[in-house]
């Protein structure tokens, strides 16, 4: 199916939660609002015709220029051999979204990974732990205004 | 042998305690079954059959406290930094540590801006030998352990100077 017509789908289902369509990414992606992104990824996933039954990655982006945080996801359909990609745009200061870890299992390390590196809350998440960094690490190191620390422990950073 | 000849039984040598320690010591470098990185394999194929670490009296222990010999094979992140330093303190002494690669030597590639790699190894425990390349040849680590084997030697045990 081509991406522009599970955006057509998506709109149909969820009207103006659906804000936008961006072709110029690979593969194209749909900007959804925040707040129904566990709902839009569950309707992606069980769908008639959609069955994006994997999601490939999990990522988190620092928009500082324009105050914004954002969490990309890349989903692939194993059965109909599509792709697609779902944004959701997050306050910088206060960035929270939904886990989509209930749609698909292996959300789980990729929310903790974006949660380690920039602070993204993932809220109704299992198991919110830095994944990468130690326990007691301070901030987000891929924040852009990220400050590095001088010491760690008993040694140099 | 001079004055001493046909003094003495068989089977007897004369050398000072310091030598002979050193020498045994030397010849028993068991070294711990630790790596974190591709320098593992290269630590690997040097204990393998063809370049046969065994033939230095170097064969690896599970467990740290048998082991005489620490080869920092690989990055080392702050995480596993605690970690290292852990299993070090496990060791009995004497207790010797070899830097293998450019990640335990410096941090190597993550050296610049990277924020969960430790900048070399020596930050966190002593060093004696630093074995360069990324990752070194069996060749090169054997040059190093050939390196420690010599520092031993020059040890003082129970001589102070």
């Amino acid at each position: 199916m081509e991406p522009k017509k599970i955006y057509g789908i998506l709109s149909e289902k969820f009207g103006g939660k659906i804000k936008q369509f961006i072709e110029s990414t690979l593969p194209p992606s749909v900007l959804v609002e925040t707040g129904a992104i566990a709902d839009v990824c569950r309707f992606l996933k069980e769908g008639d015709g959609l069955d994006f039954t994997s999601l490939m990655c999990l990522s988190g982006v620092d928009l500082k220029e324009q105050g914004k945080m954002a969490v990309v996801y890349h989903l692939h359909s194993m059965k109909q051999k599509h792709k697609i990609t779902i944004k959701v745009e997050l306050d910088r200061n206060n960035p929270h979204v939904q886990t989509v870890e209930q749609v698909w299992p292996g959300a789980n390390w990729y929310e903790r990974e974006a949660y380690d590196l920039l602070g993204i809350v993932f809220d109704g998440h299992s198991d919110l732990r830095r994944i990468l960094l130690p326990e007691d690490w301070e901030g987000h190191p891929l924040r852009k205004d990220y400050v590095y620390p001088k010491r760690y422990h008993t040694w140099d950073v | 042998m001079g004055v001493l000849e046909d003094k003495l039984p068989d089977n007897i040598l004369f050398t000072n305690v310091d030598k002979f320690l050193n020498w045994s010591r030397k010849n028993s470098l068991w070294y711990m079954l630790f790596a974190t990185a591709c320098c593992g394999i290269e630590l690997m194929q040097t204990g393998a059959a063809r370049y046969d670490l065994d033939r230095f009296g170097a064969i690896f222990r599970a467990t740290p406290r048998q082991s005489d010999l620490m080869i920092v094979a690989g990055t080392i992140t702050h995480m596993m930094a605690d970690r290292v330093k852990r299993l070090y303190d496990q060791m009995p002494s004497p207790k010797y540590v070899i830097a293998m690669g450019s990640c335990a030597n410096t941090g190597g590639p993550f050296y610049k801006d990277s924020y969960s790699v430790l900048k070399g190894v020596d930050k966190v425990i002593p060093v004696d030998v630093y074995v360069p390349g990324c990752p070194p040849k069996p060749e090169a680590l054997i040059e190093g352990i050939m390196k420690l084997q010599k520092k031993i030697m020059e040890e003082k045990n129970l001589v102070k100077k």
